[in-house]
């Protein structure tokens, strides 16, 4: 019956085509406004590492006190000396630091100019953290760590850039006047937003290409390539030396908490580490720490771009004007045909088998205007860059999760606007209509 | 078949309740053909669609093939329509966007018929009425006369107990007419129960018994002097 019905609907649809057509450009009109920001808002807010994000967190400290923080919030990153003494304390199964590096890499073809790449420098603990994939070798271990030795993990663009995508390890890169030797090669890996690196990055960038050992880099002297925030009370040094032992934030701590214990473990030890830089006089604050998750993180660092918030809500309430427009034409349609309402249901047709048909017909249209709503957005992901940060907008893509999306949302969108002209036609009284012919 | 009692139907509105039916009794028996007349407004047509069950009544009891119908809910009373009530209409009432033979369909559709059966029924009842070779054709392309013939085979298509036609010959000319009351005397040899509304006394008179109604109440013929009246004017028309 239900098949009858639908073949009803095409019927009913066809013969009025114009009305359909507005019906119909209307549905994918709103839709492809809709799916078009929707798919830049799932980038923006998607869970980048979902299988462990609740895992994984970073730890924050005070270091500048009331008088200098913001908003009571302690600052996004830590110093050289609050870094080494979370790592040197190993208070969790897993942990890392990192910033951000950028390296003049010489290619080793002669007659090439050198050219930069960026990465950061972080201890071994990164890899595994993050569950970064290899394509070949691994990254360095916690040896490696110890020993300051010049390995690198190279993404798969330099790979290929170098080597022409061969596999590379045991073979040397020349960064910054320094031999490399190459421990891995990381396959494509870009997670969005780039979650463990919202300190020196806007969540958005192309995937990092060079991973180096904290401390060599450290011994080395390569600086940070990203931000540096010494705050207004932070103490600068004049040497690198005292920069480094300064106030000056620019260290992203990770660490990696299994459960609610070693999350309360862990807070616990930021807390007495804090307490005890109080009574050592560095501090003359109350111990101020923060433990965010990965979700928690990315929402305090506001991940998700307030324009992409806007954008959604006002496509949203365009679609939603659009199904107002559509809920008026279906009534216009659904009403002019009091009169086969009235014969259907002295015929034997109950309230039911009108809802059904009517719906039936209502969700032809809004399949039409889904289908509409995909070409359209197709269109639409082109002009995406128009309205976001370039980086962002490149990012949207119509994938068949979203073509489904469209056209579920479509069907369903007008399957419940039409509702409302559904009852009413449902509500038709037989015998008026039949005395009135 | 039919039978209602004490049957009554009001209209009601902030000032004013009109009754469309009051005290209305009829007993019609398998089987029977049975003319309704009575003058505009009186409730001929209020009396059809409340034994067609499309419409509810105020008060009363009414009784077809047996059941009391008027607790039934929507669902039930659509299930009877459609299993043992035909409507033949005056204005045919065809759906124009569908084609003879799905018009036809219409209520064996809504019975859940197999298609194969739904097809010999459709086509055995086109035959009856003499339009099988226009199955394919749409209302406006059919005469008065043939649609009409279309709204009959419609209604007999699902074998209905009982057949209620409202001024089936209203919109006809002479001889369409004469060929649609022929058909349903002939309908009514076969066994079926007929209820005809009609304003036209010659076709009341082909009926096997009258029923008159005044002022939505059936009235004894014989004391109701309007109707002798009403029969001296046509008399002398």
């Amino acid at each position: 019956m239900f098949l009858h019905y639908l073949q009803l609907g095409l019927a009913s649809l066809r013969r009025n085509p114009l009305l359909t057509a507005l019906m119909v450009m209307s549905i994918g009109v709103g839709v492809a406004a809709s799916m078009v920001t929707y798919a830049v808002f799932r980038v923006v807010s998607s869970d980048p590492i979902p299988q462990k994000s609740s895992r994984l967190f970073v730890p924050q400290l005070d270091n500048r006190g009331p008088r200098y923080n913001r908003n009571g919030e302690p600052p996004d990153a830590l110093t050289y000396t609050d870094a080494m003494a979370l790592m040197q304390a190993r208070r969790a199964p897993r942990q890392t630091m990192l910033y951000q590096v950028g390296l003049s890499v010489m290619p080793q073809q002669p007659g090439r100019l050198p050219f930069k790449a960026l990465g950061y420098a972080t201890f071994a603990d990164f890899f595994p953290m993050f569950e970064v994939p290899f394509l070949y070798g691994r990254g360095w271990n916690a040896d490696g760590d110890d020993a300051r030795a010049p390995v690198v993990v190279i993404g798969r663009q330099l790979n290929q850039r170098l080597f022409g995508g061969a596999d590379s390890v045991g073979r040397t890169v020349v960064m910054d006047d320094q031999a490399y030797r190459v421990a891995g090669v990381i396959d494509d890996w870009n997670p969005q937003p780039r979650f463990f690196d919202m300190f020196s990055s806007n969540g958005y960038a192309d995937p990092p290409q060079i991973f180096v050992p904290f401390n060599f880099a450290v011994a080395a002297g390569i600086e940070t390539y990203g931000n540096n925030s010494c705050g207004s009370g932070g103490k600068r040094g004049s040497d690198r030396e005292s920069w480094l032992r300064g106030e000056c934030v620019w260290v992203s701590p990770w660490v990696e908490l299994d459960d609610a214990a070693q999350v309360q473990g862990y807070r616990s030890f930021l807390e007495g580490y804090a307490r005890r830089l109080r009574e050592a006089g560095r501090f003359g604050w109350a111990p101020n720490v923060r433990l965010r998750d990965v979700r928690q993180w990315l929402d305090y660092r506001g991940a998700v771009p307030p324009e992409s918030r806007i954008a959604l809500a006002v496509a949203i309430g365009f679609f939603i004007i659009c199904l107002v427009n559509t809920i008026g034409l279906l009534l216009a349609k659904f009403l002019r045909r009091a009169p086969e309402i009235g014969v259907r249901r002295a015929l034997g047709a109950s309230r039911r088998h009108i809802y059904l048909q009517f719906l039936a017909e209502a969700g032809m249209v809004g399949l039409a205007g889904g289908a509409l709503g995909v070409l359209l957005t197709g269109v639409g992901m082109f002009g995406i860059g128009l309205v976001f940060q370039p980086q962002i907008a490149c990012l949207a893509h119509l994938d068949l999760r979203l073509v489904a999306l469209s056209l579920a949302v479509a069907i369903a969108a007008t399957v419940l606007a039409a509702f409302y002209p559904t009852w009413r036609a449902a509500q038709v009284q037989p015998a008026w209509q039949l005395k009135s012919n | 078949m039919l039978k209602m009692t004490h049957l009554s139907k009001v209209y009601r509105t902030e000032v004013v309740e009109t009754y469309a039916l009051r005290d209305f009794n009829i007993n019609v028996k398998e089987g029977e053909f049975v003319a309704v007349t009575g003058p505009s407004g009186s409730g001929k047509t209020t009396f059809l669609t409340i034994a067609g069950l499309l419409e509810t009544f105020t008060g009363g009891h009414y009784h077809l093939d047996g059941i009391e119908v008027s607790q039934l809910n929507d669902n039930a009373r659509s299930k009877i329509r459609n299993e043992k009530i035909g409507f033949i209409f005056q204005a045919f009432n065809l759906i124009p966007d569908l084609n003879v033979y799905d018009n036809v369909e219409v209520p064996l559709r809504y019975r859940g018929m197999k298609a194969a059966e739904r097809k010999q029924r459709i086509m055995d009842a086109l035959e009856r009425v003499g339009l099988a070779s226009r199955a394919k054709h749409y209302p406006a392309e059919l005469s008065g006369g043939q649609q009409q013939r279309v709204a009959i085979a419609r209604a007999l298509a699902g074998s209905p107990r009982l057949l209620l036609a409202d001024e089936p010959t209203g919109n006809l000319d002479t001889q369409m007419a004469r060929g649609v009351m022929e058909l349903l005397e002939e309908i009514h040899r076969e066994g079926a129960t007929i209820v005809m509304v009609t304003h036209d006394p010659e076709l009341a008179a082909r009926a096997q018994r009258n029923v008159h109604i005044i002022d939505g109440q059936v009235v004894d013929l014989a004391e109701e002097p309007r109707f002798h009246a009403h029969n001296a004017r046509v008399a002398d028309a």
